[in-house]
């Protein structure tokens, strides 16, 4: 009878090794990636913020993490695409021809910098998503250079530059 | 696509051997004999002959065509806000050395090119091999086989991005004229199902020919996969049979599997077996590994790696392959011996660079040796300092030389490609020897056939440029040029100035408008009259302690165009130049490719430039000396270059 104590003890060590060791392949150390990973970008607060709010993040790995920012860019895109759009009636004539280009710019982004990035992250091939994120925050940039100063697209220009840069840098990381 | 910018070379030029005197017609007609039309033929002839030398007297006296006008070669500085950032409002947000990522500029004033399709259509290239559309990257497999040249291509059928990738593949007598063909391969296979990649050619003694190149599986592994013509005796090589039994190879354990691309050529071991290598990475250390094979089917892993170096990533496109230390031709990949030298190249991923070191190779111990470690691959010496990447070369048994082919990608936006449809080129392709003077180095050359576009020259000879100078030559329109040219920096201006510990790097030098002493001078290309766009490629020379001079060579394109959504970076490097050497240059212009090569091809530079203004016939040519010191001679052949015409072939093929 007294022999049932130490072995249960035993029992509960073995148990409690083995339960945590599960934990840790369940969440190796997703949490600290995503952190590391955003550490190595220019905006890191942007950078968690987004990561952290895609349910896939703390599972993936850096392709994908750069791959939730691509998707995060798309969004964006899309997003300025459909300011664009109901910018484009009601804009007064030295805008018109801008907002036309920078609807050129954004559809260059979503049809040619996104599709791009995506294949090449999941084929392994980075240096291709490194070149569509840089081209989309360029796009961005002379979109938003286009309005001498007075844009009503900065907030969306920001925000696809911004999310632009996060995402070249996870791809250089890649590299 | 507009090619009418060829429009005023119509006009028959010096190179057709023309009378230039009425007296010159007398010997078609006696050599006739009798014949009742003989005074209609002879007034025809007449008319004829005085109509080309009034052309030929018009356009310039003879060969030589003078400068515009005595003012220009006066002391005449260069106006120092031609100088300034031409892009407007974009301040010190566009950075030189960023990889093509413009920092965020809090700007106002900024002003947007919205490229018009004229200036897009201008940008295609009269005579550099690329596609109708779409994008192109990697060069694949090239080789010569029964008459004709062949080369493929990573091409993505729809559109102008990478993606989708097939073997494109076209076919020359020349390497200059291509004539487009179907497809090569494409990604039919479920090893390359998601994408046929880049590899290379091996022609065997009998006349097979071997093509091994990477697939992405559909489970998106990197693998090794072989293929070979359906039929020998067509020429063409338009049908391509995958081997049955693919892949041949995949990953080994320890690399990852995703880092197992681009095979090489093979080359013949002294056990009679076949070499390949294939790059890859261990951490950031960039390795090539080694395989051989008797029948490109089934693969030995040779143990150890071929060459390492640390910190440079991932190897992409290895090249490995002997040259002659004591002739000026190219050799056999399988070539060995006492005057054999080696050369192992690779594509760097992290940098999208080209380097390449000269070295020997042990065979048995599978072993690479630079010849200078602190020049190791990947660590030394590039093929070129500007937009050149994925090279490959081939050697060409019909003219013994090695030639070699680069990826040449695009500098602007990707909208801009998206609106004129297509992205991308190849460098035209160069002869590599081995630099018997300086003994560390490369040669590379433009392929002689490139000289059979050139049409009427324009020589200057012995033109003296002062500090400060900018002279227009009056060559017509600049869009398309071979230009050969010799620098002179006047003796007496070398002793007397002060030597320097200057070190001079192009890339961050500010480019031409930045004075120095002795330089920098050279030709502005794609300039406009007005000078609002030029591209300087210029010389700059230091001299430093012991008097001993250090010449850089580079491409600006900072000021050449005033779009502000292209690459203004500025490109270029050292290069050596011997005791008793002028300094000399050659320029490819091709519309928005600028190829320049120093001293013979030791320092070689290619660009892509997007002008908006200095197109068509506002493309212009200028010398330019803006040193503070010295006064600098030049003589220069300045020829305007034919179309190739390599997209207005099709091959229509009956199913």
């Amino acid at each position: 009878m007294t022999m049932l104590k130490p072995l249960a003890f035993l029992i509960l060590i073995v148990c409690t090794t083995f339960v945590v060791t599960q934990c840790r392949t369940i969440q190796p150390n997703d949490a600290n990636l995503i952190q590391q990973t955003c550490k190595k970008t220019p905006n890191y607060a942007l950078c968690i913020q987004y990561l952290n709010s895609d349910p896939k993040a703390p599972s993936a790995d850096v392709t994908g993490l750069a791959l939730i920012m691509v998707n995060v860019m798309k969004n964006k895109a899309n997003i300025a695409i459909n300011k664009i759009h109901q910018l484009i009636g009601k804009s007064p004539p030295d805008q018109k021809a801008t907002l036309n280009s920078c609807a050129s710019k954004y559809n260059a982004i979503v049809v040619a910098d996104i599709p791009s990035a995506i294949e090449a992250l999941q084929k392994g091939n980075p240096k291709f998503a490194e070149q569509g994120a840089n081209d989309a925050a360029n796009e961005a940039n002379s979109c938003e250079n286009g309005f001498s100063g007075k844009s009503p697209l900065t907030a969306e220009n920001n925000a696809m530059y911004d999310v632009s840069v996060i995402t070249s840098a996870i791809v250089r990381l890649l590299l | 696509m507009d090619r009418t910018n060829n429009s005023n070379h119509d006009v028959p030029f010096s190179y057709v051997s023309l009378p230039i005197g009425p007296h010159e017609d007398e010997a078609p007609v006696e050599s006739r004999g009798k014949w009742k039309a003989r005074p209609v033929v002879f007034c025809g002839l007449l008319v004829l002959v005085s109509l080309v030398a009034f052309n030929g007297y018009k356009g310039s006296n003879g060969n030589i065509t003078t400068l515009t006008s005595n003012e220009d070669l006066k002391q005449k500085t260069i106006p120092s806000h031609k100088w300034k950032p031409v892009s407007r409002g974009v301040s010190a947000g566009v950075s030189e050395k960023s990889n093509r990522l413009f920092t965020k500029s809090n700007n106002i004033g900024g002003m947007l090119f919205p490229w018009n399709n004229t200036m897009l259509a201008w940008q295609r290239t009269a005579f550099h091999f690329q596609p109708e559309e779409n994008w192109m990257n990697d060069p694949n497999g090239p080789l010569y086989y029964k008459g004709w040249y062949h080369f493929f291509y990573q091409y993505n059928p729809n559109g102008a991005f990478w993606g989708d990738i097939v073997w494109g593949h076209a076919v020359s007598r020349d390497l200059i004229h291509w004539i487009h063909l179907p497809l090569a391969m494409v990604a039919d296979e479920w090893y390359d199902q998601n994408g046929v990649w880049t590899g290379s050619a091996t022609i065997l003694p009998n006349g097979d020919i071997i093509m091994l190149y990477t697939g992405a599986t559909d489970a998106l592994v990197q693998v090794q996969n072989l293929a070979y013509p359906a039929d020998l005796s067509d020429p063409l090589l338009i049908d391509w049979i995958k081997y049955p039994k693919n892949p041949v190879l995949v990953p080994p354990p320890e690399i990852e599997v995703y880092d197992f691309r681009d095979p090489t050529t093979a080359w013949l071991t002294s056990q009679g077996k076949w070499r390949i290598s294939i790059g890859s990475k261990m951490n950031k250390t960039g390795i090539a590994l080694v395989y051989d094979t008797k029948d490109f089917k089934t693969f030995e892993r040779i143990e150890g790696i071929l060459h390492a170096v640390p910190k440079t990533g991932m190897w992409e496109c290895v090249d490995f392959f002997p040259v002659s230390t004591k002739l000026d031709i190219g050799l056999d990949t399988s070539a060995r011996g006492d005057d054999v030298k080696y050369v192992m190249k690779v594509s760097l991923d992290d940098d999208r660079h080209d380097y390449y070191a000269l070295g020997t190779y042990d065979e048995n111990g599978v072993d690479f040796v630079p010849d200078d470690t602190n020049k190791d691959v990947g660590t030394g010496l590039r093929y070129d300092y500007g937009v050149f990447y994925a090279s490959k070369t081939f050697y060409d048994q019909s003219k013994e030389r090695r030639v070699l082919w680069s990826w040449i990608g695009e500098s602007d936006s990707e909208d801009a490609d998206v609106a004129k449809g297509w992205a991308s080129l190849m460098g035209i392709p160069r002869t590599i020897v081995f630099d018997k003077k300086t003994g560390s180095n490369l040669l590379q050359w433009p392929v002689e056939e490139v000289e059979r576009l050139r049409m009427k020259r324009c020589k200057f000879h012995n033109e003296k440029v002062m500090p400060g100078s900018v002279v227009l030559l009056n060559i017509g329109s600049a869009s398309q040029l071979d230009i050969e040219a010799e620098f002179n920096i006047d003796k007496k201006d070398i002793e007397k100035i002060k030597q320097t510990n200057e070190e001079y790097n192009c890339e961050t030098s500010g480019g031409a408008a930045n004075r120095g002493a002795l330089g920098p001078f050279g030709l502005l290309v794609l300039a406009d009259e007005g000078l609002s766009e030029y591209t300087p490629i210029y010389f700059y020379v230091v001299k430093g302690s012991n008097g001993n001079l250090k010449t850089s060579f580079c491409s600006d394109q900072s000021r050449s165009s005033l779009a502000t959504d292209v690459d203004k970076s500025i490109f270029g490097s050292t290069v050596p130049v011997l005791e008793g050497e002028k300094l000399s240059l050659r320029i490819l212009v091709d519309h928005s490719i600028v190829e320049s090569f120093a001293q013979g091809g030791r320092t070689c530079v290619t660009s892509r430039v997007y002008p908006t203004t200095a197109i068509y016939e506002n493309a212009q040519l200028f010398l330019f000396n803006n040193a503070t010191e010295a006064t600098v001679t030049a003589s220069l052949n300045v020829w305007h270059m034919n179309s190739a015409f390599i997209n207005d072939k099709q091959v229509k093929l009956k199913s």
